[in-house]
Order: structure tokens, then sequence, then C-alpha cells
């Protein structure tokens, strides 16, 4: 970890200078108080300084002088990560990456689009437009969201049981090393030799290089594409429904559920006709050939009252498939108007655990008075339960966080993992002790040390020290087995 | 049963450690001639991992498979289909005996590539034994987790070099509805710009080759979608079409009798790579497979000018380093990681390039 001292703080300062315009350089506490969190707002942070480099060479040298002088960088996109995986450091430097904005060259032929990383990740879509292409990957705030901050988190979004999620929709990134090094990873080609450092890159969340630029793999746009909402009057009757579609053969291009919390807050903001009085709603898009989507309408609406669906609505035309999604997309920010703060989780589990843990859920929101609002993506078992809570209230983002928690240890014990899409940050490392041993924490630590050996890219984020998981022991004792029991306690 | 297994494993790993012995691994011995030829000398051992096999878990309805590394890859695909599921990235076998843990550790794919994903894609979690002895686990049974590093993948073609592979969680999918494949007879410029077109078409396509002057077209989905298809592509529809691309995936067509060297090139769809071999062409025109005696140097060239990589991927050349050169910095990356998960280069050391 750094032991840079102010006195190398001021020396970085000095040399910054040299190496940026003026206007790169964002040092008073007007300019840098907008940095001061990402999307997890409960987080606050303001940074030493921000730099916005505007070329790879400043990029470069910027990396170059904090290794020298030992001074911890922490990369931004456009700061809708939701886990304060950007959160600054009050004795590091900020890296912006915002005036990396240009898509460099779209390639039909080869279905690829290199871009840089400050490009948002729906400007990838409308610029493929005219080619008929498209970037799969959608997370909810693709409208502001940057592809690189995608790449550093894995991200998801609606469409990914059919499509995938970053890893599997990116062919190359280029990196800076903390060193300075600008490096290539993967390549235009399908595969590249050696170790998937690709893969490695992707959900690493700012702690292995800095990435400025990504060659994203396009697909042709589905001929047709259709959603049907499924009214239950069971929130289990939904989740079995899911289980159906799949088990007949079908992958829907998105499958997404809500309970009736997030029904009457998407309802309020969107006015999506959503119905209002159902305890969950499923949304079912189905894409590809006419004939294709035609024939798995008809079988999917025939399984989903065969399986209790109280009213079915398919869209006819785009504006009203549009129009059916805009309230399952604005879910976060109707929740935001129904209550002072909201909490948004992000665990997965294995489908089939969904009655168990809806049930937990119930149980904890009523144990800790603190209401939630469930959506879901569930076609692939990852949950996002939003915890309503009022932070002027004191202690209750205390007991937030620790519900919050409880949640997501639930998911590890039914088998799945603490984050499916939004990433660790600084938000789920307590968590981490929970879904690892410390030997898997040792391999993710010798992981950083081989692209990072001194930390300082993005430190005390993603990977807990192996001391705090044993500080932080007695909280997790499982089957009364105590977590990483060959470590000292204090 | 496993666990004594896993047991059994980790002690090997263990006393090679304590000996300063290195292990080949080896599942079903299909694959052995893939990858750099390792040292035979007297501190060689084998290290069998065909004990450990079955299939740990599998819920359809879950689209997920958890089996130990040495269950045959054959039992897998014959489980699935029972239950109209199937691996979508088309594991090469290369031999009756292949496993599950011989094909990520190889991490080859088949025709379905550019349409489905690849092995490494599909991969969902690991559980291994790294050099040191240490059984760990990654990733896990979920199709989203983002939860520290992506070891699992980085296990996807890591030849055995980062660790033994225990267990493999891997997603599967449906097997289509309907499969079909078209044959038109076209030049090789021709077919390398239907493919592009195709390609980039909402077809519902699960593969394009080309060989002997013909276009393959394999369309895979509902039967409605197949069949509209099947009139927009035109040609011929292949008889026996499942012969065909069996024999391609496991180089059994005649294509592949031949006394020279195969190269396999991994380069962009738009490549055109300018030899005077004929080859077949693959995923869409993003994989070459060629018979030549040209030096490493022409034919890496080849490849690379075009924005690819080319691998030795048979000869009779024992010497010869089997993978494309990497980038000194990118270099030192594998270094560290091999340092860092096998530090005293026990795990199939070489396999990959020679000093991993």
């Amino acid at each position: 970890m750094t032991s840079a001292t102010k006195a190398n703080r001021e020396s970085l300062r000095k040399q910054l200078h040299q190496v940026l315009p003026k206007t790169s350089i964002l040092e008073t506490e007007e300019e840098t108080h907008p940095y001061e969190c990402d999307g997890l707002t409960a987080y606050q942070q303001k940074p030493w300084i921000v730099v916005l480099p505007e070329t790879i060479e400043q990029v470069q040298n910027i990396l170059i002088l904090c290794y020298n002088e030992g001074v911890p960088v922490v990369a931004r996109g456009a700061g809708t990560g939701l886990s304060g995986g950007a959160l600054p450091l009050a004795n590091g430097v900020l890296l912006s990456l915002a005036k990396f904005n240009s898509i460099l060259n779209i390639n039909p032929a080869n279905r690829s689009a290199v871009v840089q990383p400050g490009v948002r990740n729906l400007a990838i879509s409308q610029a493929a437009e005219e080619f008929n292409l498209y970037y799969a990957p959608d997370p909810s705030s693709q409208i502001a969201c940057t592809i690189g901050g995608n790449v550093a988190e894995n991200a998801g979004g609606v469409h990914c049981l059919k499509y995938g999620l970053t890893v599997h929709n990116i062919l190359q990134l280029k990196i800076v090393t903390m060193d300075g090094e600008l490096i290539s990873i993967g390549s235009q080609a399908l595969d590249t030799p050696g170790y998937d450092l690709l893969a490695l890159m992707t959900g690493s969340e700012g702690m292995l290089g800095v990435i400025v630029e990504v060659t994203v793999k396009l697909l042709p746009r589905p001929e047709q594409a259709q959603v049907i909402l499924a009214a239950f009057d069971n929130v289990v009757k939904a989740g079995e429904a899911v289980g159906a579609i799949i088990a007949e053969g079908i992958i829907p291009a998105g499958l997404e559920m809500m309970d009736n919390p997030a029904i009457r807050a998407a309802e309020d903001y969107a006015h999506a006709d959503y119905p209002v009085d159902a305890e969950a709603i499923l949304l079912c898009e189905l894409d590809g050939s006419h004939e294709e989507v035609n024939e798995q309408i008809t079988l999917v609406e025939n399984l989903l009252t065969k399986k209790g669906a109280v009213s079915l609505r398919t869209s006819c035309n785009e504006a009203e498939r549009l129009k059916i999604w805009l309230g399952r997309k604005s879910a976060f920010p109707a929740v935001g108007r129904i209550s002072p703060d909201y909490y948004c989780m992000d665990g997965t589990i294995p489908r089939k655990q969904l009655p168990f843990i809806l049930k937990k859920i119930s149980e904890l929101s009523a144990e800790y008075g603190l209401l939630v609002a469930n959506v879901f993506h569930a076609g692939d078992g990852n949950l996002h339960p939003l915890i309503l809570y009022d932070a002027n209230i004191k202690g209750e983002l205390e007991r937030t966080e620790e519900f919050g928690g409880k949640i997501l240890e639930l998911c590890v014990e039914a088998g799945g993992t603490i984050t499916g899409e939004h990433g660790v940050g600084k938000e789920k490392i307590d968590q981490m002790c929970v879904q690892f041993k410390s030997l898997e924490l040792q391999i993710f630590h010798d992981i950083k040390h081989s692209f990072d050996p001194q930390e300082l890219l993005n430190p005390g984020k993603a990977v807990p020290s192996l001391h705090r998981c044993a500080e932080l022991g007695g909280m997790h004792v499982h089957d009364g087995l105590l977590s990483h029991p060959e470590l000292e306690r204090f | 049963m496993s666990s004594n297994r896993t047991q059994e494993l980790q002690d090997r790993i263990r006393a090679a450690v304590n000996n300063k012995s290195m292990l080949q691994i080896v599942g079903g011995n299909s694959k052995h001639f893939y990858g750099n030829t390792t040292s035979q000398s007297a501190k060689s051992e084998v290290l069998e991992t065909r004990i450990h096999q079955g299939v740990v878990s599998y819920e359809p309805s879950e689209l997920v498979i958890t089996a130990r590394a040495g269950t045959p890859l054959k039992e897998i695909e014959v489980l699935l289909a029972e239950n109209n599921q199937m691996l979508p990235f088309e594991p090469p076998h290369y031999g009756e005996h292949a496993t599950l843990g011989g094909a990520i550790a190889t991490g080859l794919s088949g025709s379905r590539r550019p349409f489905t994903g690849s092995a490494r894609d599909f991969v969902l979690g690991v559980r291994i034994i790294s050099g040191k002895g240490e059984v760990m686990s990654f990733g896990g049974q979920v199709m989203k987790n983002v939860a520290g590093y992506d070891v699992s993948r980085l296990m996807v073609g890591a030849l055995g070099t980062l660790g033994l592979l225990l267990e493999v969680s891997i997603k599967v999918l449906p097997r289509p509805q309907q499969e079909i494949t078209q044959c038109i007879a076209v030049s090789r410029q021709e077919a390398l710009k239907t493919m592009q077109t195709l390609n980039q078409s909402s077809q519902p396509l699960s593969a394009l080759a080309y060989e002997g002057e013909k276009l393959y077209v394999r369309l895979s989905g509902a039967a409605s979608a197949v069949t509209s298809a099947q009139k927009e592509v035109g040609g011929e529809t292949l008889i026996h079409a499942d012969n065909f691309w069996q024999q391609l995936n496991e180089q059994s067509h005649p294509f592949f009798e031949s006394d020279k060297p195969l190269w396999r090139l991994s380069v962009p769809y738009v490549a055109e790579i300018d030899s005077n071999e004929q080859p077949f062409i693959d995923w869409a025109g993003a994989l070459y497979w060629l018979h030549s005696d040209k030096s490493t140097e022409e034919i890496q060239q080849l490849a690379s000018e075009q924005g690819g990589a080319a691998t030795l991927f048979k000869t009779p050349d024992q010497k010869q380093e089997r993978f494309a050169p990497l980038q000194a910095k990118i270099k030192q990356l594998h270094v560290n990681l091999k340092m860092r998960f096998d530090p005293y280069g026990i795990l199939n050391f070489g396999r990959l390039y020679s000093d991993l």
C-alpha cells in the first residue's frame, strides 16, 4: 500500500502541471466536488486532485509520475457505478476518462467497433445503427454509463441471458499499466494466444490497468422483437413460470420480474400501463426472425397462461415495446421518488432458489422495519432488491447496510454470489470474506500484484485484505465454522 | 469418493513440490499433440485426471452442468442430449476418451463459435488445485457473477499451466429445434464475400465454412425460421450434414489427411490470407486451417499482418514453439501469473510457452 507523503504529492502536483494543460487539472474544492462519489452516493470522499487527460500519452505520463511518487490513482468513467468502485481517495489522483469520448472506427464487415473508453454505451449502438448492427449489453444506465466503466465492472443488462455480459462482447483492450506501459490485450481476431487476460481485465474494477481503448463486438439487429407483459397474483408462480419458459427450450432476449412495490413505483413514474394490483409481473422479450418470434410468442403466451398468469399484454409495435420496457428501465429512479433514499443490492442466485430468497427478504424487511421493492433479472437469477430508507434518520443507513449485507450472505448460502453485475467496489468488500476463503483472496491479491505490485491502482477496493476478513470473522460464523481460522484475531 | 480423489491429486502435487519433480497432466490423452512437447526427463511424471470423474450436478432448467474434470466429454454430451440440451461451443474431441478438463484446458471451440460463443464464454466456475497444492474455487453456477477476478476464464486455454482443473461449471443451451446445412458452389473470393454479408444479417446461422470450392451454411433455430432462411440462402441442402460438421470439428475430413504441418490461423472476419495452399476456412472467415511447409515466421506473418495469430497445431517437429510469440510486457504478465499460481513450475511446465 502507498506510503506517499505530502512532499510526494506536492512534487507530483508540479510535475502534473508540466505534462497537462491547466484545463485538464482540477484542484479547488469547488472543482473536485462533483467527483466525490459515483452512483453509490452513500459513500463520499473528495479526491486530492482530478486530472482529465485527452491523449493516451498523457495517461501514460500521469501514471509514470504517480508510480514514481507512490501516489494512488482511481480511474473514473461516467461515475454511474453502484458499488463505489470509482470512490476517490483523499490522498490520491482521480483520473477521469471523460475526454476520451470518440468512436474511432466502426467496421461492419468485422462486426466490431473501436471506441475510446469515455464513449457512452448507448452511443455505440446509435452509431452502428446505420449498418443495422448494435452493441448488445444494455445496463439500465446505458444512456450515461461509459464503455470503459462497463469493461471495468463487466456490466450486464436486461438482455444478457441471451447475449451475454461485457466479457462476451469485447474483442480487444488497450490498457496502460501502472508503470506507464501501453499494451494490447485480446485482438481483432476471435482467439488470442496466451492466457485469457481479456477475461481477467473485464470486471477487474480498475485494479489492474487503465483502459484507454476498447474494441467491442457488434451484432446484427434482430428482424423482430416483441415483449410480453404477464401479471401474476403470486410471486412464486411468476418465478415458476420463468423456469417453465427455459425448460421449453426457449432463451428469451430478456426475462425480467418486478414485485408489487416496484410495479407501483414504476407505473407512477413511467405510466407504462403496468397492472398495479398484480403481485408480480414478468416481462419476456423474444427476438429473432419474424417466423421465429411469431412462433415463440404464441408458445410463451400459452405457457404463461398455463402457469397462472392473470393477464397478458403483448407489444404489437416498437412504440408499445419501448413503453413496456420504459417502466422496467426506470425502476430505480422511480423507487427514488417514493423514498428519500434507496439502497440497491445485486446478488445472484440459482433461479430455483427464488421463492426461498424472496421469503427471507420479506422476513428481514419486517425485522428491520425497512420496505423493499424487488427488481429481478429473472432469466439469469440476478436480484436487485431496493431497500427504502431515509439517510436523515439517524442510524437508518447503518441498519440498511446491515440488512443488505444479510441479503448478500443469503445469496451465497443459496449457492449464488454477492454481486452479479454491479461489482464489489467499496460497498461489498466485507461480503467478499463470506464468499471466498483466504486462499482464494490471496490469489486475487497475487493477481493484483502481478499487474500492480505497489498497489497504486484503486487500492482498498474489490478485494479485502485478509486481516480485514479476520476482524469481521465474528460476524460470519456459518454452521459453527469460523471463516479464516488461520488468521489472528484482534 | 470424489473428496478422496481430490486428496489423492492434491497429495501428488504436494509430493512433486517436495521432490522438485514436474507433472504432466493427462486426461483422455486425446489432445497430447496440442501445445509444446514437454520434457520427458526423469523428473517428470504423468498425473492422470480420469480417476476424478462424474457429473456433480445438472439441472436442465438452470442451464448449468457441473462435472469433474476427468469426466468423459461423450458422457456429458449424451446426458445433455437426453435433456435436449448441448455444450454450445462444440468442443472437438480428437479421440474417444476426451475429457471435460481437456476441453477446457485447451479452450478449443468448434464451428458454432462465432454465433454462440467459445469454451471460455460458457465457463461459469472452476475448482482447481494450484501448483502449491491448494484447492480453490472461483466463479460458481450462476450466469452473472462479478465477485473477484475472473480466474475461471483465465484457466480456459491455459493448458493446465496455472492449475489442475478439478471441477468445471458450464452454461448449456437448448438444442436448436431444427438444423440444416445449405451447400453452395462458389469461388473462395465469392465465398468470403457471402460469409461477410450473411454474418451481418439476422439469419439464424450456426456455422459458415468453406472448403473445396464449396460454401457451407448451417442454419439452426425454430423450424419456421430455418425454412425461411434456407430459401434466402439458396444452394443445395446437404444430406448427412452432421457428418460433415463432425468431420471438420474432429479433423477426420479428407482435408486433414496430409503429412505437412497443420497450422491454425485465428484472424479477423475481414482477413485476406494470401496463401498458395488451399485452406479449410471456418468461423465465417475468422479461422483458417492450412497445411504448409512454410517457415514459422512466414506463417506467423501471414496471420499477424491481418491482425491475427497462428498456432502450429500439428507437426512432427517436437522442438518448435507452437504458439505465436507474445509482446514483452504481456509475456512478463504471463510469467508473473505463472509464478503466483505455480511458483515451483510443476504443472505442465513449457506446454504453452517454453518458459511458463
